[in-house]
């Protein structure tokens, strides 16, 4: 399914209707040239038919600093997905809490998410926005600019990766090959913590629009 | 590595051991999900089967649409786990080998052990090298479900992991244990 992160520049030009067209119309066009798998059906409970053309997407919109507007697709595979959660941890919760908590979802998922996987880790918000964060990691790009959370992704790693799981849940060392970490402030009262979840084949694209668009020429 | 050819007959199964790397050619029948639970159905209900289950396999697939001089687009394994409702049932009934990823719950090895199947992992991401094993395709039963649909496919040296065996034996993340 099309997951899509649009985060909008505060000083962009931007036509939001016409912005969201555009990105429904780009990705009919990749679901029929590029031979994807019909994916996406109608109703999640009721009426299982399939849409036939990978729509709708899962749009996200955010704004952000600068006159850009960027627009990034990552193609979310089932099979990890079902393997993703939420933890509403203890807002006394420390370290060694996030770590095992996080190890304890890889426990669960074992063999079924095509290990070896990438983890997006979401900390902070409320239980939603902890969520849309563990995606927003799983888009990033580079190493984590606060050294604290780069330490804790590394950490992270290390643990799942002494699970005996391995590629394709047949044993091995490498479990995990990644882990972005994303955090937001919350409440005094908790902690929430999203992982998602992503097989080896972590397919994603990201398109900045220089200056936004607003259809005007 | 072990070759297997489909549908298998007599004791075929039977000679190969969880850990076993396994080489398919023949006719592979693929359903997931939906089809899954359609099959459940029918045989509670009594109704009749769209294929024959003994000799027979099936592969946890959905296919990509088939780029131009090809016969199936990426058609790599899904997560075996989610038919682990509907397996044993249908393993009782005869369709003793199945083809997916990813480990499956304790009810299911049983009936593998129980019933003499086996059941065999492919290799997750792998979509383009397995499109590359297949040399026809054809539609059986609910065409209705898209790339959900019961297939029947010849596939040559289509390459598998044997996972669970016969006699109890299943290859895990801790190396081939005797789960009974």
């Amino acid at each position: 399914m099309f997951f899509v992160l649009v985060s909008i520049g505060r000083k962009a030009r931007v036509n939001l209707p016409l912005l969201e067209e555009e990105i429904n119309a780009g990705a009919r066009a990749a679901a029929k040239n590029s031979l994807y798998r019909k994916s996406v059906v109608r109703d999640p409970l009721y009426d299982r038919t399939n849409t036939g053309n990978n729509l709708p997407c899962v749009i996200y919109y955010e704004m952000c600093d600068g006159e850009n507007i960027t627009i990034s697709f990552l193609l979310k595979g089932f099979g990890s997905e079902n393997c993703s959660g939420v933890r509403m941890l203890n807002p006394t919760a420390g370290e060694d809490e996030v770590v095992e908590a996080v190890t304890d979802i890889m426990r669960s998922a074992g063999g079924k998410p095509c290990p070896p996987v990438f983890l997006g880790i979401g900390l902070g918000g409320t239980m939603d926005k902890a969520a849309f964060l563990s995606k927003k990691a799983l888009l990033r790009s580079g190493e984590n600019p606060d050294k604290r959370y780069r330490a804790l992704e590394e950490r992270i790693r290390e643990s799942v990766n002494t699970l005996p799981i391995g590629p394709g849940g047949l044993g091995g060392d490498n479990t995990c090959l990644g882990v972005a970490i994303e955090t937001y402030p919350t409440h005094i009262a908790g902690l929430p913590l999203a992982v998602t979840v992503n097989c080896h084949a972590e397919r994603r694209a990201t398109v900045v629009v220089l200056g936004g668009y607003d259809g005007e020429a | 590595m072990v070759k297997l050819e489909l549908p298998y007959s007599g004791d075929e199964l039977e000679k190969i051991n969880a850990g076993d790397t396994v080489s398919i050619s023949g006719t592979l029948y693929v359903g997931r999900d939906q089809v899954h639970m359609r099959l459940y159905d029918a045989i509670m209900k009594g109704e009749c089967l769209p294929f024959d289950f003994e000799g027979n396999g099936i592969y946890y697939m959905g296919p990509s649409p088939a780029a131009e001089g090809q016969v199936m687009g990426s058609c790599g394994p899904t997560t075996s786990a989610r038919m682990d409702p509907f397996s044993p049932l249908l393993v009782e009934k005869g369709l003793r080998l199945m083809v997916g990823k990813g480990p499956r719950k304790p009810p299911v090895l049983d009936a593998v052990r129980k019933y003499h199947g086996l059941y065999l992992q492919a290799f997750g991401g792998c979509g383009a090298l397995y499109s590359s094993c297949i040399t026809s395709c054809e539609t059986v039963a609910y065409p209705e479900l898209g790339p959900e649909a019961l297939l029947r496919l010849t596939v040559k040296d289509f390459p598998a992991i044997a996972v669970a065996d016969c006699r109890g034996y299943v290859l895990t993340g801790e190396g081939i244990k005797l789960i009974f």
